[in-house]
């Protein structure tokens, strides 16, 4: 065992841990512990934009951006918080252009943007040019220009190590403990602060764009400790997924001009949003799929429909819409604009389904994306454990793995990757404040007590269940049930599929038992913490009983702010998940309804 | 289809020598060689070792020989494949830790050692530090790496000489150097002009063909070389 001491410990090495760490260790002494190397996070599949009011080429303002956030969180966003992202996002993408990051360039020189959903001019409701882009791998060139400065700047990392339990002593936070993944090593990281940065878990779900690491490891440490989660049923399908297999197309496919059409060659989202049509926020579109392909209007009555980027059918609706360049020209794209703007998604269809979306449209299906739910925080990225928000010294969560809440019941394309920056900015400001005035607490006397009996328990199990079995089980109930469209038998369906699976786990076979790179018994632990988030997810779900951005319910249709504008706190006990509820924090705009 | 996977196995920590073992199982021809590896681990052998991440060819955790030659199991469908028998091997020129899973640690020392980062020591103006549509375009090509080390590895200038600093490093190098807002290119190619730099490439174009990202890896080395020897960028 060995034992490590740093002001602050960065859990998570993608875009909000690397910037956590950037700020935190300017001051304070910092380690990012990391079960990937930094450069394989998921913020690298990011593709599309990061949103800023930048206004480079036509009129734009912060408080548009901000008005936007809370239409497309369906007022369940924090509006405090907010106001902070937007008016921060314009000195973050700057401060990202200083760092180096090869954003694409206007002809002028500027940095390029394009629409994006739900991303509106708030005085004609059209689409604003607002996502600041690098062709289509922007977080490609966001989490590679962190890790470069993260080099610049001499950060500590201790890559592929494996953190099972966060330290907490009287009620303030004192370091983490963290498995050597190369040796099988314990090591014992004594801090001051711990900023989460784990990233979201949608492998919860069957037909996903998360990579195989996004498996909720922040929040269910945190359930652990006795901390709630907040908004869980709060999951983002994103609209267009690669059929079957769920790797994302990124929304900017339609802000270059891209249409949805059914099996009738329909562009259907003319019906659902006669304004912004194909770039309405991701719930809208998502739904509206749905029902389509319910209503027998998949392609060849599957369940798919065509995401159609080729030039002809771009120009056609680009007319009828009198979509226009910044310059007033009509908006006309060539084969060799879509070429080099959409470069990766060229290649994905071209390398997994044999299509090429220059000549032939993409078959598309919504695939699970984004958690708006998580750790609970303030916009400082302070963790916060009940209904009075109350601060818990030392921890700080940022990134997908949080809730401050900006993202609500539904988030905006392009406001993660701000969310990462902004907020991992602040928390790593926070924990080195926090840092330079407060002393290190104490470790618990057995400090690798709780993680080893945990692991221990799963080492050793030796039963019949496979887990390729118990995760396929709860990958479907999850996507059929607390999916893109939810009923009440559907969800307590899955409330007691979740709980018969959480019974098997307990029965589940690791067959190996070394310790050198033992990727069994990681993947078991990370099965563990997806069961918990999944009965956090379905029982939050279950207890909403209203419509509201990602959570559409058939049985109950409408958004209800009489009783349900409120965020959702769940805590997992051991006779289950106990709710309670805390309020919206409503400034300058009042809840009504949403059109696009 | 029936599709026969002979991988390679090592695992310090068992009193077995290197050897393969034979796993045989029913695919589909989309299936990514990445899905044919979880599955044998799955349902046959949890003990395999291999990394991944994204699975769709972005995060570069998965690189390895298959029959051969450096790819990303994740890109590679089994109907990619001439034969239904695959070979799967770690990638070369970096230890083995266990199966498929190969120290990378050499691989990032080589990438840290040619400043793979922007400098600028100008006080930044309050906006974006301006850059044609053209100068952003010089250096398109190599922003797309993502260090998955299949270059390098497929490099018998690497398999030879272990402190050669690789494609891979050049490739990071040529980002920044032909970055019309960075300072520091006579730095980087000071480095790279150094005994274990950029001679040690011999133009064989593994590298480009290994590839996932398709970056012209030797194009990038040979404009590098050329620079040093011009003493200018073009």
């Amino acid at each position: 065992m060995q034992k490590h001491q740093y002001e602050v410990v960065v859990v998570g090495a993608g875009g909000a841990g690397l910037t956590a760490a950037l700020y935190a260790s300017k001051t304070a002494s910092t380690a990012v512990i990391s079960k990937l190397y930094p450069t394989r996070s998921h913020t690298g599949a990011a593709q599309g934009g990061i949103g800023a009011a930048l206004g480079n080429t036509e009129e734009d303002h912060p408080e548009w951006h901000a008005f936007d956030t809370v239409k497309g969180s369906d007022y369940l966003g924090d509006q405090e918080a907010i106001d902070f992202m937007a008016a921060e996002a314009v000195d973050a993408v700057y401060e990202l252009e200083h760092m180096g990051l090869p954003f694409s360039r206007n002809p002028d020189g500027t940095i390029a943007q394009r629409p994006f959903g739900g991303h509106t001019n708030n005085e004609t409701g059209k689409p604003v040019r607002r996502a600041c882009y690098a062709a289509d791998r922007t977080g490609h060139m966001i989490l590679q220009t962190l890790f470069q400065q993260s080099i610049k700047n001499k950060v500590t990392f201790f890559d592929e190590f494996y953190v099972l339990d966060i330290l907490i002593v009287d009620g303030k936070t004192a370091g983490v403990v963290a498995l050597e993944l190369a040796t099988g090593e314990m090591h014992i990281f004594h801090s001051k602060t711990v900023i989460i940065a784990t990233g979201g878990h949608g492998r919860v779900w069957e037909i996903t764009s998360n990579a195989y690491s996004y498996t909720g490891d922040g929040i269910a440490l945190t359930l652990r400790k006795g901390i709630p989660a907040e908004d869980m049923e709060f999951f983002q399908f994103h609209p267009t997924g690669i059929y079957r297999m769920g790797i994302l197309i990124t929304e900017g496919v339609r802000g270059e001009g891209g249409v949805l059409t059914n099996g009738e060659g329909d562009r259907f989202m003319e019906q659902y949003a006669p304004t912004v049509k194909d770039l309405a926020s991701r719930d809208v579109i998502s739904r509206a799929m749905y029902l389509e392909m319910k209503d027998g209007r998949g392609i060849d009555g599957k369940r798919y429909l065509n995401l159609d980027v080729t030039p002809d059918v771009v120009n056609h609706y680009a007319e009828i819409d009198g979509r226009k360049n910044p310059d007033g020209s009509p908006y006309r794209v060539t084969a060799s604009d879509i070429l080099n703007k959409l470069p990766d998604i060229i290649d994905f269809c071209e390398t997994y389904i044999g299509v090429n979306p220059i000549s032939d449209p993409m078959p598309v299906q919504p695939t699970a994306h984004y958690a708006m739910g998580g750790i609970p925080t303030n916009k400082f990225g302070e963790v916060v454990v009940d209904e009075k928000n109350t601060v818990l010294p030392g921890l700080y969560a940022a990134g997908e793995v949080a809730c401050v809440s900006v993202h609500g019941a539904n988030r905006l394309g392009t406001n993660a990757l701000l969310d990462l920056i902004v907020f991992g900015k602040y928390s790593g400001l926070k924990a080195a404040e926090y840092s330079a005035n407060e002393p290190y607490i104490d470790l618990p006397k057995d400090p690798t007590a709780y993680a080893l009996q945990q692991l221990d328990g799963i080492r050793k199990s030796n039963g019949q269940e496979r887990m390729i079995d118990i995760a396929a089980e709860m990958k479907e109930v999850m996507f059929d049930h607390v999916g893109v469209f939810r009923v009440e038998e559907g969800m307590q369906e899955a409330v007691d599929k979740i709980r018969e699976l959480k019974g098997r786990f307990k029965e589940i076979r690791v067959d190996d038992k070394g310790l050198k790179y033992n990727m069994n018994l990681i993947e078991a632990w990370e099965l563990s913490n997806l069961i918990d988030i999944a009965e956090v997810t379905a029982v939050s779900a279950l207890a909403r009983k209203e419509s509201r951005g990602a959570h559409s319910r058939d049985d109950y249709t409408e958004r209800d702010d009489k009783n349900w504008l409120k965020h959702t706190l769940a805590w997992m006990e051991k006779d289950g998940v106990r709710l309670a509820y805390k309020p919206v924090q409503i400034t300058k705009y009042q809840p009504k309804a949403r059109k696009y | 289809m029936q599709v026969t996977l002979k991988i390679f196995r090592y695992n310090p920590e068992d009193n077995l020598k290197k050897h393969y073992d034979t796993f045989t199982l029913e695919a589909d021809p989309t299936d990514r060689i990445l899905d044919l590896l979880e599955r044998i681990k799955g349902t046959e052998d949890g003990t395999l070792g291999f990394r991944r991440a994204c699975a769709h060819g972005v995060c570069g955790s998965d690189a390895i020989r298959i029959n051969g030659v450096n790819r990303l199991a994740c890109k590679v469908l089994v109907q990619d494949l001439k034969s239904r028998n695959v070979t799967i091997e770690p990638i070369l020129g970096l230890p083995i830790e266990k199966d498929l899973i190969v120290d990378m640690e050499p691989f990032f020392d080589h990438y840290r050692s040619v400043m793979p980062y922007f400098v600028n020591d100008d006080p930044p103006p309050k906006k974006e530090r301006l850059q044609s549509p053209e100068e952003r375009e010089r250096f398109d090509d190599t922003t797309k790496c993502i260090l998955c080390a299949a270059c390098s590895t497929s490099c018998p200038s690497f398999w030879v000489n272990e402190e050669y600093v690789g494609p891979a490093a050049i490739v990071n190098a040529h980002r920044f150097i032909f970055d019309s807002r960075d300072q520091a290119a006579a730095e980087r190619l000071e480095i790279l002009n150094e005994q274990f730099g950029v001679y040690r490439c011999h133009t064989i174009f593994n590298c480009t063909d290994a590839c996932p990202r398709d970056i012209q890896v030797t194009q990038a080395i040979g404009e590098v070389k050329k620079a040093i020897v011009d003493g200018r960028l073009d």
